[in-house]
């Protein structure tokens, strides 16, 4: 299971405290110190992204991150229940045109960001995957 | 933290000082501000972004908003800015084409381009 598992009601006001929490699990899964700045604003664009597409489609279910620590990389995956048909990019329908420029921008965001990131989504909804190296294990001496 | 925005003018520039977090939650405040300006007459406009610590999409796309409407009264939106973390943002998004971005709000105020 992932190390920390975070649920929020998707209000803007929450995305701030998901951003707190993926810098302090990556800070303490090694995550170097420059990078940080990195985590905290991807993980914002990704959950911003999913609070949108809550608030558009009228889902009253929370926004799921999951913040997972492995041997050498830390990968957050940022969840939300917005169907493909109106939570994917290319779907643009004239009313949600400009709520979906926004999340593209965000995604743009993210893919600038991010060199490890996978985005997906089917009928139950959208995942965000992302990823970044923890720091090596300090040279063996021999 | 939340968002801090105080205006002053210089000359025919009016500085918007902003500190703190410009995210998805604090962002429309951004905007509020920036409308009521514009409205209220003032088109040259001077975004000090010295005491930001966070900027994220949100309010990148509220810039873009405040540069539109300077633009439509032949305005102009420059931004104050030297923070790396910031400018990055500026920089992965291509907006350092859209805005000019100065050093000093002195520099900002002095640009005539």
């Amino acid at each position: 299971m992932a190390t920390v598992e975070l649920r929020f009601s998707a209000l803007p006001e929450h995305v701030r405290t998901a951003r707190l929490v993926a810098a302090a699990v990556a800070r303490r899964a090694g995550v170097d110190e420059a990078v940080l700045d990195e985590v905290r604003l991807a993980v914002g664009e990704a959950c911003s992204r999913a609070v949108g597409l809550h608030t558009n489609g009228g889902l009253g279910t929370p926004v799921r991150v999951a913040l997972i620590e492995d041997e050498k990389r830390f990968s957050i995956e940022v969840g939300d229940d917005a169907p493909a048909a109106s939570g994917s990019a290319d779907a643009s329908g004239g009313h949600a045109a400009e709520s979906d420029e926004e999340s593209d921008m965000g995604l743009a965001v993210i893919s600038g960001l991010v060199d490890d990131v996978e985005v997906t989504s089917d009928e139950k909804g959208g995942l965000i995957r992302m990823s970044w190296p923890t720091a090596p294990e300090p040279a063996t001496l021999p | 933290m939340d968002l801090s925005l105080s205006t002053r003018t210089v000359g025919d520039r009016t500085i918007v000082e902003v500190g703190g977090e410009i995210d998805v939650y604090t962002a429309p405040k951004l905007r509020e501000q920036l409308v009521e300006l514009v409205n209220d007459g003032s088109f040259h406009l001077v975004v000090d972004m010295e005491g930001v610590d966070f900027l994220d999409s949100t309010g990148l796309g509220v810039l873009v908003g405040g540069l539109k409407r300077v633009r439509a009264h032949e305005g102009s939106l420059r931004l104050v800015c030297n923070q790396e973390r910031i400018l990055k943002i500026f920089r992965i998004t291509g907006l350092t084409k859209v805005f000019p971005i100065h050093n000093s709000v002195d520099e900002a105020v002095a640009a005539t381009d």
